[in-house]
């Protein structure tokens, strides 16, 4: 219980938590959309793509002292890129959308790994960018996460209906009115957004992982989207705050340990759906039939 | 903005010729539609006038999806006209009730029973926030109209049969007070209790809206509809009630015969 006692004396572990919790908020909530929409693969181009922009800035930061920049809003602006070529090309092209969309995955990579071979230093950067770093959050990075959680809770709550609506139904929601293609482009705008709040708690390579599994686990329990992106949150938060302080004694990569626990997790939780559906006596309605 | 556009006056002749209330349902006129290629409808006019009960029958292929897709307004006819109650069909949206195939939808989908019938008021409301009371009470009515009371109201979609789910994707399109309802194979995938449930349904519907489907069993259907409108290329629209035993063994041989044909190519078996 070394993590409790430290989280009371350093700063850093404060903000490692607060940064896990706020993630998670917009992580249950635009994470329930990914997966019932089935786009998690568009999610993870985005988040590779990511690296190209954080490389960039990186590079621009040693090379030409341009301090204003952070690595993180080039990862915002090289993640809304994406989002909307992504979106556009899913929406337009009917053919081919995967090869596409994972050559934008590979090139989106290969851009940061060039930018960041080409910026002096010891490459610490290229780990941190690929496996998250929680623990080195400033101050300065909380505020722009809880900005942009604000931004996303309130936009997921400002259109939640059509939202539910054109993911379940695209065709019925043309008719009735509303411009599906807008909402899908905001909608993975919105993604694209929640990948960069991911990206310091678990890097590039885990976001789909931490966006994925805890829906995953609260699908198992909730009927409704909404009771699905308040469970897939509460487990979003359980999992980073445990991993972060499971991690923190035997000095364990955070971001790796969160991902650990949150697939040993689904795991059981799948195990156990198994094995009680198949321990369960068969429904009468069932017997009924046969 | 929206209202301009529904009372701007009528511009080309034809319009003028179905405009007001007394236009009929659905009016086509010398309409074709093809996709990049050789036609799939051509030279279609029909007219389905307010209480018809029509079915849409034909072969795989033959045009029946592209048939309701131009009512719909999805996509517009290379030549010719199509006017819902006098208007472009795209700016009568808002008087269709839409029932598309259940089998499409996504049953893992985290939806609740009220969650798609008020997908049915999105037409009606403002553009974002919360369903208003008046949307869950209008939603409730409906449901519990279709024979689904309260208790359906919180299941899980998927946990429905596939009759009662077809009952919800009705309750969707009844919800915004449509006054034409169109359903894209409503029977599929339904056992023959559910089926002969449904066609019972519909025919109560009827007494104040007007129905058109699209459906695979002419003659299960032909008991129940006024019309059937045979789509292969061409249409042929026929009276149910006059409907003929060979007549009906006429279509159903020619759409026999269009099985061994490619669909690209539909000259050849055409009527």
């Amino acid at each position: 219980m070394e993590f409790l006692s430290d989280l009371q004396q350093h700063a850093f572990l404060q903000y490692a938590l607060l940064t896990g919790l706020l993630a998670s908020i917009a992580c249950g909530m635009v994470g329930t959309y990914v997966v019932a929409r089935r786009i998690s693969y568009l999610a993870g181009a985005i988040a590779h793509c990511v690296l190209g922009g954080m490389g960039a800035v990186r590079y621009l930061q040693v090379v030409y002292q341009w301090q204003a920049l952070k690595p993180l809003h080039g990862a915002l602006f090289a993640a809304l890129l994406a989002a909307l070529i992504i979106g556009l090309v899913s929406l337009r092209a009917k053919e081919r959308e995967d090869t596409v969309i994972g050559a934008l995955w590979a090139v989106g990579m290969a851009v940061g790994i060039i930018f960041i071979s080409r910026t002096p230093g010891y490459g610490q950067d290229l780990m941190s960018y690929l496996f998250g770093s929680i623990l080195m959050v400033t101050p300065e990075d909380i505020w722009l996460i809880a900005g942009l959680d604000a931004l996303i809770v309130g936009l997921v709550l400002l259109f939640y209906n059509q939202f539910l609506a054109v993911c379940f139904d695209e065709e019925f929601s043309r008719l009735r009115g509303l411009r599906v293609e807008f909402y899908y482009l905001l909608l993975l705008g919105i993604t694209a957004l929640t990948v960069v709040l991911l990206l310091t708690v678990v890097g590039i390579v885990m976001v789909i992982a931490l966006l994925t599994l805890p829906v995953a686990v609260a699908s198992r329990f909730s009927k409704t989207l909404w009771q699905m992106m308040a469970l897939s949150a509460l487990f979003s938060a359980l999992f980073t705050t445990a991993g972060l302080a499971l991690s923190y004694s035997p000095d364990l990569p955070a971001g790796a340990t969160i991902i650990v626990l949150a697939g040993a997790v689904y795991l059981l939780v799948t195990i156990g759906f198994f094995f009680s559906r198949r321990l369960r006596p068969p429904q009468p309605a069932l017997a009924k039939k046969q | 903005m929206f209202t301009n556009r529904l009372n701007r006056k009528p511009k080309t002749p034809s319009e003028a010729k179905t405009a007001g209330d007394s236009s009929p349902v659905v009016f086509m006129e010398n309409l074709s539609f093809s996709y990049d290629g050789p036609p799939v409808l051509e030279d279609v006019s029909l007219a389905i006038s307010k209480g018809d009960f029509v079915s849409i029958v034909g072969p795989n292929g033959g045009g029946k999806s592209t048939l309701l897709k131009l009512v719909l307004g999805l996509i517009y006819p290379g030549q010719g006209t199509v006017r819902v109650f006098g208007l472009p069909p795209a700016l009568a949206r808002n008087r269709i009730g839409y029932v598309p195939q259940h089998a499409h939808l996504d049953l893992q989908f985290p939806v609740s029973v009220m969650d798609v019938v008020l997908m049915g008021r999105l037409g009606h409301r403002r553009t974002f926030g919360p369903y208003r009371s008046s949307d869950k009470d209008q939603a409730e009515a409906v449901l519990r109209e279709l024979g689904l009371d309260r208790d359906y109201a919180h299941r899980h979609f998927s946990a429905l049969s596939g009759g009662q789910r077809q009952r919800v994707l009705i309750a969707r399109a009844l919800v915004s007070d449509p006054d034409l309802l169109l359903l894209d194979e409503p029977t599929a995938n339904l056992d023959v209790v559910s089926e002969h449930e449904l066609y019972e349904l519909l025919r109560l519907l009827n007494r104040r809206l007007s129905i058109v489907l699209v459906s695979h069993d002419l003659s299960f259907v032909s008991k129940y509809v006024h019309y059937v409108v045979y789509v292969k290329r061409t249409v042929r629209m026929r009276s149910a009630s006059t409907l003929t035993h060979e007549a009906a063994h006429e279509i159903l041989e020619s759409e026999h015969r269009s099985v061994h044909h490619n669909p690209r190519h539909p000259g050849k078996g055409a009527p």
